[in-house]
């Protein structure tokens, strides 16, 4: 095995994971400020994907396709806090999961009403296309390394906030302790509100970005959905840093998982069977680490002490 | 996190075109497809194409029910056992897809009705499990991959990089590809069903040294591999079967899939009468291009008619002497069962093309002529 294929597959790994930083970022901040589980996240995700191809189509330009998802699901997001989720932050969390896989099925069905069950096109602007060579001679597509260096500088913004503004103050305090910082005159319903749009807004933004890569089509949200939260069970939940750092180890255990396992079993076996065995196990090796990532820390890396 | 198990008991609103004729003759036709869900462009095609065929037909003895799978066996399952035991259909069909056509299938000739497959064909179905009461309409499942594998050796390639999705129908593609194809492998790689990101396999193709690519992608799995492999600026080859390019998804797929080679038993441009018919009149209907699942579930439909009009369903031995015989005329052209009740037919090979706005296939040859499955061997009925 090339040392430059071991260097791609690590790019891709990290891009996989700074994809599922986003996804996480707000599910880890919804479920930590407001102690609430968002199934319906991977719809916020599907969202943004449907708005940047109608924007893209009727526009031609990527950059407005963006906005447009970030506003969608943004929108979307408080609209659904506003109308569904703030009747369920005293409920538990049975109701919670109940409530939100509702709103799944009633945003898959109404996408599908609205825009047709066949997918919809949407592709990468001209002068994000191709690959690039990088130094080492690595060919590796240039979009991919925009997608890297996005998700980087949202993490380090979404750090900021959280570390040196007023509302990530209240963010802060709103995980610890929801009933003082409501006697303190915080307004709490608004910044719940704010944060679960500042969440579906980041989500929107994976689906639209990672939507010009693959497919937008009615439920693409959901497998994502369950890496995210495998990615904040490993992170820690309620924990920013938590969720990058999980996010990452997930995208390179995939990604490094599905390359060397099927490599490794071909050394005392055949290669067809090999690749079965292989693939198998790899698609198995992130739950893998999850659980060991609980036995040891059953808070998840960056978690709260309890 | 498996909440997704939580099946909704809803079963989706059932059509009934005309009302049954009083007496003998009358039909009654249970379709559980896709409809919802993921894979819902496929049952959506089959649907239409089969409506198409019996509102053409004027036919009024024939009576469809139509139920969504929502993609779940369990949820097949609990549909078959509605049709059969309270709607009491004599017919069934409409399942897209493998693993529910084998929880479906074997249960409902076992009650002694007939199954028409618009799209399913496992080889357990076509071999050691074959049924007299069962039909495939469409193909058995090996044959497009068998063809893809014979136009690789047409086409000079000897050293191809294969993959697919491990599960049944995945194993079976790569099985099929690997009968026909004579070359040597650069590699053979198994994905996760329903994988979005395909980076990794197409750094491992790139490193592979290969001539050519195949691979079984179905539905929005394909779209993602197209658009990233075009992206990645690698340029080998790729050849793979119908089901990553039907009508349905190359729009989403776009300027990537250009030029592409596919092979399939239809294509909108197969020039008979029939097909010219049945492309014009979908599109008349429904405002869109026919695919292949759709030109299947016309073909099922009018198969159907055809033994309908020569005995009646009452009479089980008639009806299946009549459905065998395939009377009918086929978007295909020559059509016929072989002895598994599995079609013996020419397998095409497409190229994708734009006409104007929209992106679709034309034939640029034939790749297995009269081709049948190599279960039919172990068919004993």
């Amino acid at each position: 095995m090339s040392t430059l294929l071991l260097a791609e597959q690590v790019l891709n790994g990290l891009q996989l994971g700074i994809m599922l930083f986003l996804m996480a970022a707000g599910l880890t901040l919804v479920f930590g400020v407001m102690g609430l589980i968002n199934l319906a996240h991977g719809s916020l995700y599907m969202i943004g994907a449907f708005a940047a191809a109608a924007v893209a189509g009727a526009t031609g330009s990527f950059l407005l396709a963006l906005m447009a998802a970030l506003a969608a699901a943004a929108a979307a997001g408080a609209l659904v806090e506003m109308l569904v989720i703030r009747r369920l932050y005293d409920r538990d969390h049975l109701d919670q999961v109940l409530a939100t896989f509702a709103l799944i099925l009633i945003f898959s069905e109404g996408t599908r009403w609205v825009f047709g069950s066949f997918p919809l096109y949407l592709n990468i602007p001209d002068y994000l296309a191709g690959p690039i060579t990088l130094p080492g001679g690595i060919q590796y597509p240039l979009y991919r390394l925009t997608l890297i260096g996005i998700g980087l500088v949202i993490a380090l913004g979404l750090f900021l906030l959280i570390s040196r503004t007023r509302l990530g103050i209240q963010i802060r305090a709103g995980e610890n302790d929801r009933e003082m910082i409501a006697a303190l005159g915080v307004d709490i319903s608004k910044l719940y509100t704010i944060v679960f749009a500042l969440g579906a807004a980041l989500a929107g933004l994976a689906g639209a970005l990672v939507g010009a890569i693959q497919s937008v089509q009615v439920g693409m949200g959901e497998p994502v959905l369950i890496l995210a939260f495998v990615v904040i069970v490993i992170g820690g939940i309620g924990s920013i840093k938590g969720a990058l750092v999980g996010a990452i180890l997930v995208g390179l255990t995939d990604t490094l998982g599905g390359l060397l396992l099927p490599a490794l079993f071909a050394q005392f076996m055949e290669a067809s069977a090999a690749q079965g065995m292989g693939s198998a196990l790899a698609s198995m090796l992130i739950y893998i680490l999850m659980a060991v990532v609980l036995v040891v820390r059953p808070t998840g890396l960056y978690g709260a002490r309890a | 996190m498996t909440f997704k198990a939580f099946a909704l008991a809803a079963s989706v609103a059932a059509l009934a075109t005309g009302a049954l004729a009083e007496g003998h003759g009358g039909v009654k036709v249970g379709m559980i497809t896709t409809l919802s869900g993921g894979g819902a462009g496929l049952g959506i095609d089959v649907r239409d194409g089969f409506m198409l065929a019996v509102k053409q037909s004027g036919n009024t003895d024939i009576e469809v029910i139509i139920k969504d799978d929502q993609r779940k066996p369990e949820v097949a399952v609990r549909l078959a056992d509605e049709l059969i035991q309270s709607d009491k259909v004599d017919v069934m069909t409409g399942i897209i897809w493998s693993n529910l056509a084998m929880a479906v299938v074997p249960g409902a000739v076992a009650q002694g009705k007939f199954y028409l497959s618009p799209n399913a064909g496992p080889s357990a179905l076509a071999g050691q499990g074959c049924h007299p009461n069962y039909f495939n309409v469409a193909w058995q499942n090996d044959n497009l991959h068998e063809a893809a594998g014979a136009y690789a050796n047409s086409a000079g390639f000897v050293n191809s990089f294969i993959l697919a999705p491990n599960y049944p129908a995945g194993q079976d593609a790569l099985t099929g590809y690997k009968r026909q194809y004579r070359g040597e492998l650069a590699g053979e790689l198994f994905t996760t069903l329903g994988q979005t990101d395909y980076a990794s396999e197409i750094a491992q193709i790139r490193a592979s040294g290969a001539d050519s690519v195949f691979f079984f992608l179905p539905g929005g799995m394909g779209i993602s591999f197209l658009k990233q492999y075009a992206d990645s600026g690698v340029d080998i080859p790729v050849i793979g079967p119908a089901f990553s390019f039907d009508q349905g998804i190359l729009q989403a797929v776009g300027e990537a899939a250009i030029g592409v080679v596919n092979t399939s038993q239809w294509n909108k441009d197969i020039d008979n009468a029939t097909n010219a018919a049945f492309v014009e009149s979908f599109q008349a209907e429904y405002g869109r291009l026919p695919s292949l699942y759709a030109s299947q579930g016309f073909d099922t439909a009018n198969l159907l008619l055809s033994a309908m009009e020569t005995a009646s369903v009452t009479d089980a031995d008639a009806f299946r002497a009549a459905l065998k015989a395939a009377d009918f005329e086929s978007t295909r052209g020559d059509f016929a069962f072989g002895p598994n009740n599995h079609p013996i037919q020419d397998i095409y090979v497409r190229e994708v093309i734009k006409e104007g706005d929209v992106f679709t296939n034309r034939i640029i040859g034939v790749a297995l002529e009269d081709h049948a499955d190599v279960y039919a061997a172990e068919c004993k009925m």
